[in-house]
């Protein structure tokens, strides 16, 4: 096939432009620009390795766009592994050069681990993404010294430009992803943490609601209090709203499901902490609420659940026995 | 003990004026029917003053044995018998509650035991609260 050429890629020099009627049929435009300067890159980085790595390294501390906590090994070992596999992915003819970056699948694997890496230390997604860009300067640098032909460097620019922009756009972008996992793992623990069941007196439990009440944080406590009306061996179950900021038709809808289910369980239910404004809401709505047992404030609540589950109210400082 | 097993395969055990019986797997079409038919049979047939349909081993009820339920009890109140169904898990009630099937009117129990209680059968008054309060906590 016509791909049988990888190992002359790397002495192209002169020779891109026949080269491109080959690839013609690819589907793809490799222009001779790309091919001659992906050979030249690629020979840079295989012959200067070593140097590229170190000079990345200084460049990144005088830009000053790494974070404390990295060490000089990491560090060494992040830049000697950077550069290798950006010449392997060089050497993969099969892919352009603007998609090596998020195709190249060993190229794509160490932009995400440099970027997940200086992330989680701390670093800012512009420094991340300026630390990659620096690799650029280093290797033209490189490549200016070897040659002195401006059609030359401007092809081997032009490769790097594509190649690494893309990169740095992939650091980038890897930076959000990882941001976006932690912000839903933290919403996910505010909604277990937020949601807590609490045990007022014998067979009665309270759910102190805060925030705002949407699908899924109502699924949540539908499950954890009947979960607790089962283990508890509940007979009622208080959901106090004195901290929810607003009552909406869907809000009053979440909370008569929950009622529901709360009495399929065989348990009644109790909504407490209904302020004035949001009773006023409630009414204007005409969402009606007249088959649920309603009270202002959770002491309210709790009078009446005490009537419901017959254990007579006691005087303050009396434990809960008969 | 005759027809405490019948075609339905669920026993249905009397305790004095009380029906007991409860669900054991989830129910096809053709039997919640003839569980249906002959649950009302017994509750003619023996003067039961309450039934109790203990559902706490099903981990799932579709609309029909649903509605099989709430027929259950209209029926049952117009021969003057109270239903009441005990242990319900708590998924099944989300479900049933997402479905929009709220089972109106049937009258529910924590556990059979409350269920019974509902239905005036006590174990002496001091021994539950002494069972409770050893539980509790």
């Amino acid at each position: 096939m016509g791909f049988s050429h990888v190992d002359d890629i790397q002495d192209a020099s002169g020779e891109g432009r026949e080269r491109r009627c080959d690839r013609g049929t690819r589907g793809f435009d490799v222009s001779a620009i790309e091919s001659a300067g992906r050979a030249r890159v690629a020979r840079a980085l295989r012959d200067h390795e070593a140097e590229i790595a170190e000079n990345w390294i200084n460049l990144q501390v005088e830009q000053d766009v790494l974070v404390a906590g990295i060490g000089e090994g990491e560090l060494r070992g992040e830049a000697d592994q950077l550069v290798a596999s950006l010449r392997g992915a060089l050497a993969d003819e099969e892919l352009p050069t603007a998609r090596l970056a998020s195709e190249h699948a060993e190229l794509r694997r160490t932009l995400a681990e440099l970027s997940l890496r200086r992330a989680r230390g701390g670093a800012t997604p512009a420094a991340i993404s300026l630390a990659v860009l620096a690799l650029k300067d280093v290797v033209l640098e490189i490549l200016r010294r070897s040659t002195r032909d401006a059609t030359e460097l401007f092809e081997a620019a032009v490769v790097l430009n594509r190649v690494l922009d893309a990169g740095g756009i992939l650091a980038f972008d890897q930076y959000v992803a990882t941001r976006e996992e932690i912000i839903s793992r933290q919403s996910r623990q505010l909604m277990e943490l937020s949601t807590p069941v609490v045990r007022l007196w014998r067979h009665v439990l309270a759910v102190p609601l805060i925030g705002t009440l949407d699908t899924s944080r109502t699924q949540v406590v539908m499950e954890s209090l009947l979960q607790s009306i089962k283990d508890d061996e509940a007979q009622v179950a208080i959901i106090d709203i004195t901290g929810v900021a607003a009552v909406d038709t869907s809000v009053a809808h979440h909370l008569m499901q929950t009622v529901a289910a709360v009495r399929l369980m065989g348990a009644d239910c109790v909504i407490s902490g209904i302020r004035p404004p949001i009773a006023q809401t409630i009414a204007q709505l005409g969402v009606d609420l007249s088959a649920i047992l309603t009270r202002a404030t959770l002491a309210d609540a709790l009078a009446a659940a005490l009537r419901i589950t017959g254990d007579a109210p006691l005087p303050a400082g009396v434990g809960g026995g008969s | 003990m005759t027809g405490v097993r019948r075609a339905t395969g669920v026993p249905i055990l009397r305790l004095g004026d009380v029906l007991v019986t409860g669900l054991l797997e989830e129910l096809d079409d053709r039997s919640a029917t003839a569980f249906l038919d002959e649950l009302t049979e017994r509750i003619t047939a023996e003067g039961a003053k309450g039934v109790l349909i203990d559902i706490s081993r099903l981990t799932i009820i579709d609309s029909f044995v649903a509605r099989t339920l709430s027929e259950l009890t209209t029926t049952a109140r117009l021969l003057g018998t109270r239903v009441i169904v005990a242990g319900m898990r708590p998924p099944v009630a989300i479900t049933l509650v997402e479905l929009g099937l709220r089972l109106d009117g049937v009258e529910t129990a924590l556990t059979a035991e409350r269920g019974m209680a509902a239905l005036g059968w006590f174990r002496t008054a001091s021994s539950q609260e002494v069972g409770h309060g050893d539980h509790a906590g």
